[in-house]
């Protein structure tokens, strides 16, 4: 079991697929406008995240490796819409906020990210744990991300008031500019902690400086930019 | 067909409510192919290309496939797959028929595939309940936004290259601020409608 627990760790603290790694970028700036749908965006892509890495490793040793990833695809996308048609029918609220970033979870690269980079080459158990590990620290990174320009845009934290009514809002907070700009914060404060790293001498490569440098940590596009790298050379 | 819901759509998913700056869809490639204003109007080409074709494609089978037979509850899957396949179709056909074409799109088309703006126009259709014709205009209207934001973005990288930047916020924190300002400059547009 103590493997599983290691999974856990390394999703929650050592490889978040946020603060660290920087990947599934679109979701993590277009919902995190208050705490509960960031946690519901979160939690949402968890059970997608864990059941999907069970399904692929179960079958790894079916799927021929030429399709993988339209196979890989496929069983995310069964997930995603039998997640979507639970929450129409039962969290009916959670289900209009998060509106057409549900049926995007198809398209976030951390689920197939990690269906290819560990699903398929692990067992079931510690995918499971890979998985919920992974979605953990996501929903943890979305929630703290939504609760940030909650208080910043709104005074609030998951509706209730936290500041005193003096206290006048950022409302742009909760606009789209603001997501921009907590997430220009994060990653310079992410660059920091690198440079300061670096300056000591240790090892920061498995800090990525985000998805936006050339695409690569995005699941397959990483073959479409070797790609265009050699294209570009020829 | 209502001429003035056309141009109303134009404007709202071109201007008002941009791709990237205000529903951040496809912010991959926004980010990653906008250090230069060359590569970024052919990115931006690729995809206007790319998204108009496709909601042509998932509005015939949406309408024709899904909607007769009552699986519409399969759109994910089937979207996704048909994007993906369409992609590499575009690309092998590009590469044989048009060379000149392929030259200057080629190389992004691969970078699409996972271009959640593709899948996200093709839901946002769905959503809204449009007819073919209105999908594609829609389609075209929004990847329309995404070559004017992206063209910009990479003009202003351009010139902010040589700036003097605290170190931390060299690289992506600076381009993400001014995606920021320039999501702030987006929201005047809200006024037209």
């Amino acid at each position: 079991m103590n493997k599983a627990g290691e999974r856990l760790f390394n999703g929650l603290v050592k490889e978040n697929p946020t603060f660290v790694l920087m990947l599934g970028m679109c979701p993590t700036l277009a919902v995190t406008t208050s705490a509960v749908n960031g946690l519901g965006m979160g939690l949402t892509t968890t059970v997608v995240l864990a059941l999907s890495n069970v399904i692929i490793s179960l079958m790894r040793n079916i799927i021929p490796d030429k399709v993988r990833i339209p196979a890989f695809i496929v069983v995310i996308a069964t997930f995603v819409t039998l997640v979507e048609l639970l929450l129409e029918g039962y969290l009916p609220s959670l289900y209009e906020a998060l509106g057409i970033y549900i049926p995007l979870i198809v398209v976030n690269c951390i689920i197939l990210g990690r269906a290819e980079s560990y699903a398929s080459k692990n067992p079931v158990i510690p995918s499971l744990f890979d998985g919920l590990g992974m979605g953990l620290g996501f929903s943890v990174a979305l929630t703290m991300i939504g609760a940030l320009r909650e208080v910043l845009g709104a005074g609030e934290i998951f509706g209730y008031r936290v500041l005193p009514a003096s206290y006048v809002p950022f409302s742009i907070f909760v606009l789209a500019p603001g997501a921009f700009f907590v997430l220009a914060c994060l990653t310079a404060i992410q660059n920091a902690v690198k440079l300061w790293g670096e300056k000591k001498g240790r090892d920061m490569s498995k800090i990525q400086s985000g998805c936006g440098n050339d695409c690569t940590t995005c699941g397959h596009s990483k073959e479409a930019a070797c790609i265009k790298n050699e294209q570009e050379e020829k | 067909m209502d001429i003035r819901q056309l141009i109303l759509i134009i404007i709202g998913s071109s201007l008002v409510s941009n791709v990237v700056l205000s529903q951040f869809l496809g912010l991959c490639p926004f980010l990653g192919v906008s250090k230069k204003v060359e590569t970024a109007a052919g990115m931006g080409g690729a995809v206007i290309f790319v998204i108009t074709l496709a909601s042509a494609v998932t509005g015939v089978i949406y309408n024709f496939i899904l909607e007769p037979f009552h699986i519409t509850y399969l759109q994910t899957i089937v979207f996704i797959l048909v994007i993906a396949a369409l992609v590499q179709f575009v690309e092998m056909f590009l590469k044989k028929f048009m060379a000149g074409l392929y030259q200057a799109l080629g190389v992004y088309l691969p970078l699409i595939t996972t271009n959640c703006a593709v899948l996200g126009v093709a839901l946002n259709n769905v959503k809204y309940d449009y007819d073919i014709l209105t999908g594609i205009v829609n389609g075209f209207a929004t990847a329309l936004g995404f070559a004017i934001a992206i063209i910009i973005l990479a003009g202003i990288r351009e010139k902010i290259e040589d700036n003097d930047i605290p170190l931390p916020f060299k690289g992506m924190p600076i381009v993400l601020i001014t995606a920021g300002l320039m999501a702030i400059a987006f929201c005047g547009f809200s006024g037209l409608l």
